[in-house]
């Protein structure tokens, strides 16, 4: 029971990364129709916003120690971040420590401004043409960022870590009654999950209950009549590309603490969230939603030692399993809508 | 003559003098000079161009003629491999016992994802042909099935390859220990003359690939224009409607990813007929993905796009990724140090371990400009010279001709 | 590449060839020279194939450091490097053989096909006489079996798998890495010493050949010790996030987790266990540790301050005092800015060793390199006293276990040696049943 329960914690913590990409994924797909393989690219620059803003909050000047030698004998050059010589050591300590919550607040208008130039500059002209088309010129870019992010950053990855308020772990099976050790479950996960639920919910009620998500849901629904009505959809498109990006991007900054970032991240998602989105059914967002929770909690489940002691490598196979298994069952995945992405 | 139209003929004899000079045309710069870095007239480059070639072709077939995008087109390039290193191991290393078998088992294998995926249109049928092959890559890279077996099946990560305590069979006493048909070693070259600098590689191999890839680019023609493709064309323009006349186009699909699946097949085969061992990066997604888009890139539905697609592509792979700081210095050292120094210092991120990034701002470049592929800058080249020459003026009220879309045209 | 003219000799062979087959095909070369790609009077083209692009794209990139400094040694450029120190005393700065050493690079991708295509586009394209590099055991051994058949000499990169030199040794092929066999023994005394002998400990292992074989032997030699192996879990490689497999640990019983993963897999799984609190944790009344018997310095950075105490082994580490460590952090540092990865060290090394060893044997041919180097003892290469032994081409010395360092004082400052074990400790017979028993075999000499 209580590993049950235990991966059921680690499948919505490992479901949230994917819901979250998955819904941004959908938002593009449902407003746009446009396929696009550079999400993949989008979730790692959120991660990457989070190591540069680390790496300017300790943006350093070098001070000479003679008492001390680097490796090859000389005096070794001491660094001290900038912040903290004009905050004190202390504050100015704490500030690099958080930088990943910060980060939150800098990468938003990152990555909206960074939707905006991909949709005007690029996606616009795609609109009308195939969808490999689509897929070819944003798997291009989805290349040429990466290969930028590692000019810049190297292939290695980079640890990010949560403040240290965060670290550790809390013994979740106490609180509910079982043995001491049973599930124990680290703070930074679960701040993921919860944070994951806001942007979801976010989204959904900036959807469902302002003006502008009502003219985007319809045009979601009739892109002609809406525009017929006088409506400049096309602007407010633009505007779910941003609020697309911007999802994956903050996916992006607040994984960074769990796994460290390298730049090749968004490709290990990229196939995954594709599944997922297929999985939830084309152009639904509640689908994708649920979707990339039921995977993740599948995938965890898949992982448990008694399943893997009957069924060896099952957890390897497992999400591929279940998206035929669902799209057999399911013509149109879990929520899809007819004719979109069909022919 | 073979059935074909006259045009057809003539495409297929240029096709064939194209192939069979190879060896020369790829090699254009004299040896020792700085530009033989661009020289890809080398054995193993050759036999790849026209095995990606083949590879390219099948998924032609399925993708430009229906329009059913398969992303799942790498599992029967890993299982046609598998098959013939499978056959030296139990048998010998004549490719004659494997190669066929790698046809019909990725046929065996297409037919039975095909079952499943084609009951899928659109976007489900590419989600479902990917589930497929990733569930193929990660059995054969962990060599799950092996350990159902008890016996190493893929060999995992390293690549199936032959040990000299396999059975091999017919291994006869003087047999080569190599791949090869009847004694013809596929590595070796039968001809290698320096002609005034120039030097050119004519292999054994490669010419065994290319014999092959003509007949499978024949055969991809003979497709294009039978009632057969004409009917694949029409469920990619319209498959809701041929359902409606009454006519049921499962057949049609399942036939064209069947044999899109055995061309795969025999392409794999083919890699492992040059080079005696069987990864199963072969398999992973981010293969499927490169036949994608060396097809789109050359031209989807052309007959020569996906070809040129895939010589591209296996072009930057292999020449750009070797070309380090010291060939640029090489090539720039005629030039004032600094000037020297600024130069590399720009063109050093596009090259060597940034070869990745050049593919992909080409990728962008190609699809923005060149939407109908390589194929469509071919053309309109020609169409440019050709309009220069003849009928300047002519009819100025003529609007322009209708340029159909890619999966419209006939010829190249 | 070797040259040929059309003669009638040559098309008569080919026809000969083609008729009735011979039993040792020549493979990439004619007749008019003894062995694959024979070099001229000038200079001699060595092949630096290396993972540039994909997740050890910066291993990669150190190494082809490495070489490129080896490359300036032996051309008799920069100071030398450990060319002063070995104590074999044929290098002299005049090239190999008195030609002047040039070099080819490729990316492996860490990719099977793609390293054997680098490597296949090295010799038949630039005419490389020997092939090296790599970061990682599948790529290792494909190479190897391809220079095998090729019939030039490949001196392997980084490669921990006990298959490398194990069942899938080849005459052609050496290795100067250590392996998982070696990393268990040396690692099992100081965990014993550390840990205790009761311990139960739990494996998570990366789902391929190199996990495999690492997660044996230090099962194996941990056992020996007098520990218990719990489980052993085989963990995807293409799995980013470890929470699912680590999250059950504690409640498994064991004490000890042994992270048998690398590279980024390493981070990852390292950066989750410590995340769960793992080492904060008291099971059977001891302090729950974990050990990641593989370490990489360039790596383990990816993991920040989790390393910090945590015990593994390692090939070399730039702290080292001796003379040719310190001779080559010297050379390394002052070009470049940083001290050398493990990778760079272990590939300069192979470079210096296949050098010395042509000189010595006066030849290229891989046959004549091959026996120079079988069996060859040396020293000065900052490992102590090696043998390349000539049964299966693996290099014995001493091996290093480290920990992760808890007051690091620079970025490159990760890890420190606790204890330098020797060789005697680390040696096994050829015949191990863990490298393939009495099956391995490396085969002849293959000159092409």
């Amino acid at each position: 029971m209580d590993a049950i329960l235990l991966q059921v914690l680690n499948g919505l913590d490992k479901g949230s990364a994917y819901a979250l990409i998955a819904l941004g994924l959908t938002l593009i797909f449902g407003t746009l129709g446009v396929v696009n393989f550079a999400h993949g690219a989008l979730f790692m620059i959120g991660a990457f916003c989070a190591v540069t803003l680390s790496r300017i909050l300790s943006f350093s000047f070098e001070v000479l120690d003679e008492t001390q030698k680097d490796f090859l004998g000389n005096p070794l050059k001491v660094k001290t971040p900038y912040v903290e010589s004009w905050f004190g050591p202390e504050v100015g300590a704490s500030i690099i420590d958080w930088a990943v919550p910060l980060a939150i607040l800098f990468s938003i208008p990152i990555m909206v401004a960074f939707g905006f130039i991909m949709e005007r500059g690029l996606i616009k002209h795609f609109y009308k043409r195939p969808h490999a088309d689509q897929i070819l010129v944003t798997f291009g870019l989805a290349i040429v960022l990466q290969e930028v992010i590692k000019y810049f950053y190297g292939a290695n990855p980079i640890p990010t870590p949560a403040p240290d308020a965060f670290k550790g772990s809390f013994d979740f099976g106490l609180l509910i009654g079982f043995a001491e050790n049973a599930i124990i479950y680290p703070y930074w996960r679960m701040i993921y999950f919860v944070f994951s639920l806001l942007v979801i919910g976010g989204v959904f009620a900036f959807l469902q209950f302002t003006t502008f998500g009502m003219v985007v849901r319809a045009g979601m629904a009739d892109r002609e009549t809406v525009g017929l009505l006088g409506i400049n959809i096309d602007r407010r498109f633009t505007i779910m590309f941003g609020v697309a990006a911007a999802v994956a991007g903050l996916a992006g900054v607040m994984y960074t603490p769990i796994n460290s970032p390298n730049y090749h991240m968004g490709m290990d998602f990229l196939v995954l969230s594709f599944v997922v989105v297929v999985v939830g059914g084309m152009g639904s967002l509640p689908g994708a939603v649920l979707a990339g929770f039921m995977l993740g909690i599948l995938e965890s489940f898949a992982s448990m030692n008694q399943i893997k002691s009957i069924i060896p490598g099952i957890d390897q196979i497992i999400i591929y399993l279940i998206a035929i298994i669902i799209l057999l069952t399911r013509p149109r995945g879990l929520m899809g809508r007819k004719g979109v992405m069909e022919e | 003559m073979f059935g074909l139209s006259k045009t057809d003929t003539r495409f297929l004899l240029i096709v064939i003098c194209l192939t069979l000079a190879t060896p020369i045309l790829l090699q254009p710069f004299p040896e020792g000079s700085g530009l033989a870095q661009f020289n890809a007239g080398y054995p193993d480059l050759m036999q790849r161009f026209a095995i990606f070639g083949i590879f390219a072709i099948g998924f032609n077939i399925l993708f430009g003629l229906t329009g059913y995008l398969s992303f799942g087109h790498a599992a029967f390039l890993g299982v046609g491999s598998y098959s013939v290193v499978w056959m030296y191991k139990l048998l010998d290393y004549n490719v004659l016992w494997g190669l066929p078998l790698a046809i019909v088992v990725s046929g065996v294998f297409a037919l039975l994802i095909g079952i499943v995926s084609l009951r899928r249109t659109g976007i489900y049928f590419s989600i479902l042909t990917l589930a497929f092959a990733q569930m193929m890559f990660v059995i054969s890279y962990s060599d799950l099935l092996g350990r159902f077996v008890g016996t190493s099946i893929t060999n995992g990560e390293t690549g199936l390859q032959v040990y000299t305590s396999d059975p091999q069979v017919l291994l006869g006493a003087t047999e080569p220990n190599v791949p090869h048909l009847f004694g013809i070693v596929m590595r070796e070259n039968f001809w290698q003359p320096n002609i005034g600098g120039w030097e050119f590689t004519f292999n054994n191999g490669y010419y065994f690939c290319a014999v092959i890839a003509i007949l499978a680019f024949y055969l991809s023609l003979r497709i294009f224009r039978s009632p057969f493709g004409m009917m694949l064309r029409a469920i990619k323009t319209n498959q809701t409607r041929l359902n409606y006349t009454g006519l049921n186009t499962r057949p049609y699909t399942m036939a064209a990813f069947v044999i899109s699946g055995m061309y795969a097949g025999l392409a794999g085969g083919l890699l492992a007929a040059m080079d005696p061992l069987a990864g199963a990066e072969r398999m992973q997604w981010t293969a499927s993905g490169e036949v994608v888009l060396m097809t789109i890139l050359g031209g989807a539905g052309t007959l020569m796009g996906p070809v040129l697609g895939a010589g591209f592509i296996k072009y930057f792979e292999n020449i750009f990724s070797k070309i380090n700081d010291n060939v640029l210095h090489g090539w720039f050292a005629w030039m004032p140090d600094g000037l020297e120094d600024f130069i590399v210092t720009i063109l050093h991120p596009f090259v060597g371990k940034g070869w990745h990034l050049t593919l992909g701002i080409l990728f962008m470049l190609v699809v923005i400009f060149l939407p109908g592929g390589l194929v469509e800058g071919g053309s309109r080249i020609m169409h440019f010279i050709k309009r220069d020459r003849k009928a300047k003026g002519r009819d100025p009220e003529h609007h322009p001709e209708h340029i159909a879309y890619v999966a419209e045209k006939e010829e190249f | 590449m070797s040259k040929t003219n059309i003669t009638r000799r040559g098309l008569l062979k080919t026809s000969a060839v083609a008729g009735a087959g011979l039993a040792l095909p020549t493979i990439f070369t004619s007749g008019a020279s003894a062995y694959t790609n024979e070099p001229g009077a000038g200079s001699v083209t060595l092949g630096f194939n290396v993972p540039q692009t994909g997740p050890y794209a910066d291993e990669g990139a150190d190494e082809l450091r490495a070489y490129e400094l080896a490359v300036e040694h032996l051309n008799g450029g920069g100071d030398g490097g450990m060319i002063p120190t070995f104590s074999s005393k044929t290098l002299d700065g005049t090239g190999i053989l008195g030609r002047k050493v040039e070099f080819v690079t490729g990316d492996t991708q860490t990719k099977s096909d793609a390293a054997r295509a680098s490597a296949k586009s090295m010799i038949e394209k630039d005419g490389a006489i020997m092939i090296t590099g790599g970061s990682s055991s599948g790529v290792a051994i494909a190479v190897q079996g391809l220079c095998q058949e090729a019939g030039v000499i490949f001196m392997a990169g980084l490669t921990h798998s006990n298959d490398t030199t194990g069942k899938d040794r080849k005459a052609n092929g050496f290795r100067h890495f250590f392996n998982g066999y070696m990393s268990g023994a040396a690692l099992a005394p100081v965990l014993a010493n550390r840990y205790g002998t009761d311990r139960k400990a739990y494996h998570l292992t990366a789902d391929y050949t190199w996990g495999w074989t690492q997660q044996e032997s230090i099962a194996n030699s941990t056992e020996a010790m007098g520990w218990e192996t719990v489980n052993n879990v085989l963990t995807p490689l293409a799995s980013t996030d470890f929470s699912s497999y680590i999250a059950p640990v504690l409640n498994s019983g064991a004490d000890v987790l042994v992270l048998n993963h690398y590279g980024g897999n390493m981070v990852n799984s390292l950066t989750n266990a410590v995340q769960f609190g793992l080492r904060d944790k008291e099971v059977n009344g001891k302090n729950f540790e974990i050990v990641v018997p593989l370490y990489s310095r360039l790596m383990a950075r990816g993991a920040g301050e989790n390393v910090k105490g945590i015990l593994g082994s390692t090939n070399w580490h730039w702290s080292l005092q001796d003379e040719g460590s310190k001779a080559f952090v010297k050379s390394f540092g002052t070009k470049y800015g940083f001290p050398p990865s493990q990778a760079a060290h272990t590939v300069y090394c192979q470079t210096l060793l296949y050098a010395d060893a042509c000189n010595r044997a006066g030849t290229f041919n891989p046959c004549g390199v091959g026996e120079a180097l079988a069996g060859y003892e040396f020293s000065g290469l900052g490992n102590g006293d090696v043998l390349y032994r000539a049964d299966d081409h693996q290099c014995f010395k001493d091996v290093l276990v480290v920990q992760g360092k808890e007051n690091p004082t620079s970025e490159f400052d990760v890890l420190e040696v606790v204890e330098v074990t020797p060789r005697a400790q680390v040696e096994y017979p050829p015949n191990h049943p863990m490298f393939g028993g009495d099956e391995a075999s490396l085969g002849t000499c293959n000159a092409g």
